[in-house]
């Protein structure tokens, strides 16, 4: 057994070199949520914790003037919730931050911690990957910029190189008539794991898609960018025919796993399933109804 | 007493425990702590089958911190060939459960435990026991215990005349059931199976035990008995009862599975060896690996029946997992079964069947909700197939006074048909339903239990009330029992104070279980308050120098009755509570019963639901509990027993189950993955009082706890058929079931 040390920098300067100086024993701690119960689980036993809840960059949402969103990566969810426009533009990527856990988890969780914990069924990642989010990260090395669809690369793994910190994501403007939903399958109504995890990104113009995005997650090893799905839905009025073929393309999609939270079957059935149930929700309020 | 009368009984009264447990200063096991504790720790069977070949626990001995350590060795043997029962257990079976003797038979069974000046140190002691383990083959399943080739697990077990996984049988049976069969127009005869199920309670198995150097041990821990810890822990360690004080903790939750110990004789031996008080907390993996569950089963089910739908005969077959230790509910399963019907032939058959999961534990009705399932969900194709209410089949062979039950027993006044008669009455079973819902009624019966109570009534110096008793309070029997106490003695509630002995502060009192506690113990309280009364009344005639049968006690106070009615002005409770010492001293006193009269307890539930065909999910939109509960001495408490009951029965309906992976390991051991219901899966649970009261109590009070979960697997799974037309015969309903099922159904068409 170690002693863990525990710190939290004000800036982001201070985290990358505790961070990268702490080597391979060294965590980032957001809201916890996920690190803490790994620690109680005896699954991870850090040596330094660097909590980044102080670093304003990490913190802080910012509506750029092209209608664009750059959010810290540690911002929780509930303070994304409440934030004046970000629900409005983005509905989809906030329900799937806000579906994580509860009341108590809301004030905590953050979409970094979310996707650097790498968890194939993180609900707050599919969204993210259909809304082309991109996270900016700082290492030793200096910053970059990462597609949130390429910061998986595997369960628990993450493209992030040793030392670097996810700092924010910075969502695109979008046109008018787009939005975006999120649905997820779980045996229960809360409290539970994706089974399944839907996010549909819709431009919708004179009721015809004129863009769209899909992201799914929990049906292989990471969250995945439907491109299929999308081609099967741009062009059309989100008609029967669309929507099977978008369905179709995610059940094909699907590389599951057979185990205790679902079956192989079940989740590709589901996969298409859900596509259109959020389809559905995405268009109505691009539809502004 | 009665019920226009009343005045506290009968009332919601404010609970006890209220303002503790919405505050947080309730003590519950984890909360005790002690100068000098050191912590206890459990090493683990990493196995599901292995012979202990040797254990050798020199290294952590020798490891900085650790103070004690405890294997099977310490703990005393109770000989497999020598039945020793103790309760609903048999002490055979509790010393190999608590330390693995010769086998370890599940994964996570104790092997050894650890005490050290801290959690962490035991933990990493723990790992430096060296344990030379046989690995032996692995049975989980029922059938995979009673296949030909099946692993043995004990071989002093047989069954007709061979070694076996089969370690006990219990039949009933009535009249002439091939006879009975003959004469019937439908006969249905289907398979079910049932997943074992975990009580669910949210504080995990904690004690604290200090043996101090007179040898003396105190208990505090978490539990559903003190004197069955007590009892336990003297005979699993050999300290005399006498010298074990055991002292109950507030409980956060037990339904069952605090009947028995796990840590209690552990941390006894860890703080007799060294000399210090020990503190064990169990973490939830642990809860899950190691303690309860209730069986699962499988079960054949047989029902013959006339066309206008008299059951000619019934039949049911039982097979319970009892996990590596024998001791499954089959009383429960074959004995509740069939209970609310009167059937001329009837029989009912179980077995007892051991395999390498963990020892089961009484579980809120137990064995009973496996009996009822299968039986009701028959009955419901029953209904079906002569094109009768399913309330109707029911009500047509209902079980009411006189009817002798398949199980035994010829039952006094009771309330079953009435719980059938308000179900067809209320408006939950006449609301109109939408595309994919359903509807599904089931009924059922649990025995409800008397047994050994003590209670000691004092009046305090100022005309107070203290009631103590010895009973864990996990369903509101302090609540109870200030009513009643309240009532009798004619003064506001809020006087009594009712709290719970531990086993130097009052007398034996059997386990909290079996629906028994407000039962058995108004019992008691009512005597010692009565005698009180005498006691109050007496004081009286000797003040007033009038003979003592000429005082009446009413409201509160002593009157003159009779030709001295009116002579003297009253003596209220506070004056003669004052005024004790002129005559006689001390006003109190106790009582000691082995109650009898408990009768049985009958229910019909009616579930609404509807299914999401795409995804296989169910939600359970509307749910009513209609119930005989005798007397409902507190509404709110039997209310939140009917419908915490419920939920637990739609839980074990659609969702829970233990995933065993290849290894014969639990997969699933927390809450994220063993799917208890929460709280926004459930509507709120309707209810709906039927007060017969019991006449063998003096206020009518019958068991309220344990039938509410019985009726419920079937309740749900009749629902689910009347939405979507396909019949389940295994639990749970969980959604890729429901998906797979559905999808099959389609392509059959
Ligand atoms: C009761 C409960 C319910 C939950 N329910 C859900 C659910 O429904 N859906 C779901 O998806 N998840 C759920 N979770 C998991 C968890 O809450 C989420 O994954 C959450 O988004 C994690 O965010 P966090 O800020 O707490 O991460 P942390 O625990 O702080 O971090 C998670 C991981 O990411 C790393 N990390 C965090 N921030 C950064 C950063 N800025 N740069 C680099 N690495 C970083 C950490 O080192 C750690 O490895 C639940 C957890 C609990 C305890």
């Amino acid at each position: 057994m170690t002693d863990t040390q525990y710190m939290a920098p004000q800036t982001l300067d201070e985290a990358v070199t505790a961070f990268a100086a702490g080597g391979e024993a060294a965590r980032i701690l957001a809201g916890g949520t996920d690190l803490l119960v790994q620690m109680g689980a005896g699954m991870v036993n850090p040596g330094v914790i660097v909590d980044v809840k102080k670093i304003t960059e990490l913190n802080s949402i910012e509506e750029t003037a092209d209608g664009g969103f750059v959010v810290g990566a540690a911002v929780a969810g509930a303070v994304l919730e409440e934030h004046p426009t970000f629900g409005k533009v983005w509905p989809g990527v906030l329900e799937g931050l806000n579906l994580i856990g509860s009341t108590q988890i809301q004030g905590r969780a953050s979409l970094g911690g979310n996707l650097c914990n790498g968890s194939p069924a993180a609900d707050g990642v599919p969204a993210m990957v259909a809304a082309g989010a991109v996270l900016t990260v700082q290492g030793p090395n200096g910053r970059r910029d990462i597609p949130v669809k390429d910061v998986p690369t595997g369960p628990g793994k993450t493209s992030l190189a040793p030392g670097e910190i996810a700092v924010c994501f910075t969502f695109p403007p979008r046109p008018a008539g787009s939005s975006d939903a999120y649905l997820r399958m779980i045996p229960r109504t809360e409290m539970d794991i994706a089974v399944v995890g839907v996010g549909v990104n819709l431009t919708m113009k004179d009721g015809v898609c004129t863009d769209a995005s899909v992201g799914l997650g929990a049906v292989a090893p990471t969250v995945l960018l439907v491109e299929d799905a999308a081609k099967a839905l741009i062009g059309s009025k989100l008609d029967a025919a669309a929507l099977d073929a978008a369905a179709a393309a995610c059940s094909a999609a699907c590389n599951p796993i057979d185990d205790k939270r679902g079956t192989i079957a079940y989740r590709t059935k589901v996969a298409g399933v859900l596509l259109k149930r959020t389809a559905a929700i995405a268009a109505k309020r691009a539809a502004g109804v | 007493m009665s019920e226009t009368t009343n005045k506290w009984i009968g009332q919601n009264t404010i609970r006890p425990d209220g303002a503790p447990k919405v505050t947080g200063s309730a003590a519950f096991a984890a909360d005790t702590n002690m100068p000098g504790m050191i912590w206890g720790s459990v090493l683990r069977s990493p196995h599901a089958h292995a012979r202990i070949k040797s254990i050798d626990t020199s290294k952590a001995e020798a490891h900085p911190g650790v103070k004690a350590v405890v294997t099977a060795a310490d703990i005393v043997d109770f000989p497999v060939d020598t039945p020793f029962p103790l309760g609903i257990q048999d002490m055979r079976w509790m010393c190999r459960n608590v330390m693995a003797r010769e086998k370890a038979l599940f994964h996570g069974h104790p092997v050894a435990a650890v005490a050290a000046t801290s959690e962490a140190i035991a933990a990493e002691a723990c790992k430096l026991i060296e344990v030379d383990y046989e690995v032996l083959p692995h049975a989980i399943e029922i059938d995979d215990a009673l296949a030909p080739d099946a692993p043995i697990l004990h071989d002093f077990i047989e069954f007709e005349g061979k070694p076996s996984n089969i370690a006990g049988t219990l039949e009933h049976t009535k009249g002439d059931i091939e006879a009975g069969f003959a004469e019937a127009d439908v006969i249905i005869e289907r398979d079910f199976t049932t997943r074992p199920v975990h009580q669910g309670y949210i504080e995990p198995h904690a004690c604290l035990v200090s043996v101090a150097a007179d040898g003396k041990a105190t208990i505090w821990s978490s539990s559903q008995g003190q004197f069955m810890v007590r009892a336990m822990t003297g005979l699993l360690t050999g300290i005399p009862q006498s010298d074990i004080r055991a002292i109950p903790a507030e409980i956060g939750g037990g339904f069952g599975g605090k009947t028995i110990v796990y840590l209690e004789p552990l941390a006894t031996i860890l703080s007799k060896k060294s000399g210090r008080p020990v503190k064990m907390v169990m973490t939830r993996e642990e809860v899950m690996r190691a303690s309860g569950p209730t069986s699962g089963s499988k079960s054949t089910i047989k029902i013959g029946a006339k066309k206008d739908g008299t059951i000619t005969a019934a039949e049911g077959i039982y097979w319970l997992q009892a996990g590596g230790l024998p001791g499954s509910p089959i009383r429960g399963a074959v004995g509740c079964a069939l209970a609310p019907y009167d059937i001329p032939n009837g029989r009912t058959f179980g077995y007892d069947v051991v395999s390498n999961r963990s020892k089961v534990a009484a579980y809120r009705a137990p064995g009973a909700p496996i009996g009822a399932f299968g039986i009701e969900c028959v009955l419901d194709e029953i209904a079906e197939e002569l094109g009768m209410d399913p309330l109707d089949l029911r009500l047509k062979n209902a079980a009411k006074e006189g009817t002798q039950a398949v199980h035994g027993p010829t039952y006094p006044l009771m309330g079953y048909v009435e719980s059938l008669e308000a179900a067809k009455a209320h408006d939950h079973y006449k609301a109109p339903l939408g595309p994919n819902q359903g509807r599904g009624v089931a009924s059922g019966f649990w025995f409800n239990a008397g047994g050994e109570s003590s209670a000691q009534v004092n009046i305090t110096e100022d005309g107070n009330v203290v009631v103590t008793t010895g009973h864990p309070d996990i369903g509101g029997s302090r609540a109870g029992i200030a009513n009643i106490c309240a009532e009798l003695l004619g003064i506001d509630y809020r006087r009594v104070s009712v709290l719970i002995g531990d086993t130097a502060t009052i007398g034996f009192s059997n386990l909290t279980g079996g629906s028994r506690v407000l039962f058995a113990s108004s019992i008691v309280v009512t005597e010692s308050t009565n005698n009180v009364i005498g006691t109050l009344c007496a004081l009286a005639a000797k003040i007033w120098d009038i003979d003592p049968e000429a005082v009446i006690w009413e409201d509160g106070e002593a009157r003159p009755a009779g030709a001295n009615a009116g002579q003297f002005p009253p003596l209220t409770l506070e004056e003669l509570a004052a005024r004790a010492n002129e005559s006689g001293g001390p006003i109190g006193a106790g009582a000691q019963i082995n109650t009898t009269g408990a009768e049985g307890g009958f229910g019909t539930h009616i579930c609404d639901v509807e299914v999401d065909p795409e995804l296989g999910t169910v939600q359970v939109l509307r749910y009513t509990v209609l119930q005989d509960v005798g007397r409902a001495v507190h509404p709110s408490y039997v209310e939140g027993q009917m419908q915490g009951g419920a939920v637990q029965a739609i839980g074990w309906a659609l969702n829970e189950e233990y995933i065993y992976n290849k290894n014969g390991h639990v997969d699933n051991p927390g809450f994220l993955d063993y799917r208890m219901p929460v709280a926004s899966d459930m509507p709120m649970i309707d209810t709906h009082i039927i007060e017969i009261p019991n006449p063998k109590h003096p206020q009518g009070v019958r068991g309220v706890g344990e039938v509410p979960l019985v009726p419920g697997l079937a309740a749900v799974r009749n629902a689910i058929h009347d939405a979507v037309g396909v019949r389940f015969n295994d639990l749970p309903m969980s959604p890729p079931v429901v998906l797979d099922a559905l999808d099959m159904a389609e392509a059959a068409e």
